[in-house]
């Protein structure tokens, strides 16, 4: 048969099960935006390409599978950059596609050339620059083979003008690339840890995104009941064991409770999967876990002693671990452990039901409308705290948030793509004045779909994790983390075809707000807040987990 | 993918890497010990065969990041197989010879 470079692309996308792609068209796509016009493929036009890279990470966030981006040469390329990175840290599958010069340009500066090579080359997990037509049948599978298989993340595949435009003869179309089985763990490997824990007498599970990837929220969760082990969550590790089990401890480190802090530093083996040892989970990493035996299964072998060293380390896919230790594992009740876990979880302060004016009040709120499972997005900050400590997550790949890179912004696109993802469920962002204005362009996007999704904009009119950091560890002096200008987000919404509400000005809040979260179609709720709230526990950049600043009673 | 460790000669440790051949592979090899601020203190490198993979050789300084280094070297998706060679000599990497 005979086709162009840019219909051997959406044949080969279709091909791979991708049935819709954002992105923004420019001089270098236009030949695969022409031949998209014949495709399947639903194209999202959004209004930056950073937001096609979130809308296409909220659909791979949600589904495990790869999303797909799509961007011109030069400004667009780099416009992705941010989103890519992002998942990056966040191990998100992945295809960003990229428009580039014409071979015979590349290298001569010309209109719009960028190096997308060597921009994307550290931020990626791989990249190709596409140097013939006839290299698309190989390089579009194996972007999402790589992408897919063993720790996730995200591929750039940048494609000359020339290549989509030049037309080839070929036999057959390969087959779609496919994730690649894990490599099965060694049975010694197993046994050491089954016997490890077995004789622990104070051990925690801290676990991360990687249990998430690995699908295996519910063995994990057998694990820690049938053997009594109390589990510590990282921020991506949120909704792999339900907020309201008791042996979750939540999430450990900067912002994590202060008993989950000091449980660990009790703990005498940390069993350690699909985490990666971050500084924002640790704390200062020479006083983490200080007498505890380390053992760390991850399928990333390069984050096996990364940073901590560990008494045994298994390179393997979480989920085949967890399964083959199961039945290894003596049942245990840890009385004594469980016991000691409770008189720390007793010193912390008391969480009563907030009011809804209140940060944590109207996440409450806000949990107590939507249904168990709904989709929780966020940007970052204060809010972003807030709602990983308080909302009550219980199933995996409910907080879709931005864990690795922190970037602002990409509450919005995310929720986007997480609606796309899970048709007829509403999606809720919790985003700050800050963040929000980072992608905003996106609310024309959300008008296009009207998807169901809630923005809820928590408005301090500060940066407020910033301010927060310059009032603890700055002597209060703030500086850059004050808006002069914030505008008024419901009008704004409204000038985008969005509903908008400010529930500090109308007369029923609480109907408002239940109304925003209800009915068909995107809504913007401008939430105000109290700027000097801040973020307890927490636990000074650079710290030892243990040195938690609390704050006043009216904190929490 | 494997390391194998071939000891000898007490000379600056020689990473060998096996890996497949196109124009962007180079960039992900050094830019692991760019980004560390860890300089190279040689390069040798050559296609193999049909060209279709080449060899690398990558002298340093002892350094205690090299374990991780060596791992994310592994990890990349052109490489085939990393060798430490402890028997490289230096002057292998001299460009006077040239
Ligand atoms: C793109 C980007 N720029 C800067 C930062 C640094 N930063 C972290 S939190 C924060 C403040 C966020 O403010 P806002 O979105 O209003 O949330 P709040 O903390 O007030 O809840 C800033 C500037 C960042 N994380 N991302």
């Amino acid at each position: 048969m005979k086709r162009t470079g840019a219909q051997i692309i959406t044949t080969l996308l279709e091909r791979q099960g991708v049935t819709s792609i954002a992105g923004i068209p420019g001089g270098a796509t236009l030949p695969l935006y022409d031949a998209l016009i014949e495709s399947k493929i639903n194209h999202i036009l959004t209004r930056h390409e950073q937001g096609a890279g979130f809308i296409a990470q909220g659909q791979a966030r949600i589904t495990g599978k790869a999303g797909v981006c799509l961007a011109t040469s030069g400004p667009g390329a780099t416009n992705l950059l941010t989103a890519i990175a992002d998942a990056r840290l966040d191990s998100i599958p992945m295809v960003a596609i990229t428009g580039q010069v014409t071979l015979p340009m590349i290298g001569t500066d010309a209109f719009q050339e960028v190096d997308t090579y060597g921009l994307t080359l550290p931020i990626t997990k791989h990249n190709f620059l596409v140097r013939s037509t006839e290299e698309l049948l190989e390089v579009i599978p194996e972007a999402f083979s790589i992408a897919e298989s063993g720790r996730p993340g995200p591929v750039c595949v940048d494609i000359p003008k020339d290549v989509q435009t030049a037309e080839i003869e070929f036999d057959a179309w390969p087959e779609p690339g496919q994730k690649i089985p894990p490599m099965q763990p060694e049975p010694s490997d197993i046994e050491a840890l089954a016997a490890m824990l077995n004789k622990a007498e104070r051990p925690i599970l801290y676990v991360g995104g990687g249990i998430t990837a690995a699908h295996c929220c519910s063995e994990l969760q057998q694990l820690a009941r049938q053997n009594n082990i109390p589990v510590a969550c990282t921020l991506m590790g949120l909704g792999t064991i339900p907020a309201d089990d008791p042996l979750f401890l939540g999430m450990l480190g900067m912002h994590g409770s202060r008993s989950t802090n000091y449980a660990l530093q009790e703990a005498d083996l940390l069993l350690a999967i699909g985490v990666r040892f971050d500084d924002r989970a640790t704390g200062k990493l020479e006083e983490f876990c200080p007498d505890a035996a380390i053992a760390h299964v991850d399928i990333d072998r390069s984050e096996i002693g990364k940073l901590r060293a560990t008494n045994l380390s298994v390179a393997a896919d979480a989920g085949l671990v967890v399964r083959q230790l199961l039945p290894l594992t003596n049942r245990a009740n840890r009385a004594e452990w469980l016991q000691r876990i409770a008189e720390l979880k007793a010193m912390d302060p008391k969480m009563h039901r907030h009011e809804d004016t209140h940060p944590l009040g109207i996440i409450e709120r806000v949990s107590e409308i939507m249904g168990e499972g709904s989709v929780i997005t966020t940007d970052v900050g204060q809010h972003q705290m807030w709602v990983a400590q308080h909302y009550p997550f219980r199933k995996p790949r409910t907080l879709l948030t931005s864990g690795g890179l922190g970037t602002m912004g990409f509450g919005l696109p995310t929720a986007i793509g997480a609606a796309m993802a899970s048709p007829g469920k509403r999606v809720v962002c919790f985003s700050g004045d800050g963040s929000i204005l980072m992608n905003i362009q996106e609310l024309a996007t959300l008008a296009d779909l009207n998807l169901p999704v809630t923005v809820i904009i928590m408005n301090n009119h500060h940066l407020g994790l910033v301010r927060q950091q310059q009032e603890l560890f700055y002597g209060n002096r703030i500086n850059a983390s004050r808006f002069e200008t914030v505008p008024d987000f419901a009008a704004l919404a409204r000038t985008f075809g969005v509903r908008g509400t400010n529930l500090g000005s109308e007369t029923d809040p609480k109907s408002a707000l239940a109304d925003a979260l209800s009915g068909s179609g995107p809504c913007i709720v401008d939430m105000p807040i109290d700027h000097v709230r801040n973020v307890y526990p927490m636990v000074p950049p650079g710290a030892a987990n243990y040195q938690t600043l609390e704050g006043a009673a009216h904190d929490y | 993918m494997t390391t194998k460790n071939n000891t000898a000669k007490q000379d600056n440790p020689v990473i060998e890497l096996h890996v497949k051949n196109h124009p962007g592979v180079m960039s992900h090899i050094t830019g692991l010990f760019a980004r560390r601020a860890f300089n190279l203190e040689g390069i040798l490198c050559g296609a193999m065969g049909d060209g279709r993979t080449s060899r690398m050789f990558l002298m340093v300084n002892e350094d205690k990041r090299l374990n991780q280094l060596i791992r994310e070297l592994e990890r990349l998706h052109d490489t085939i197989c990393v060798t430490m060679r402890n028997d490289v000599h230096v002057d292998a990497f001299n460009p006077l010879h040239i």
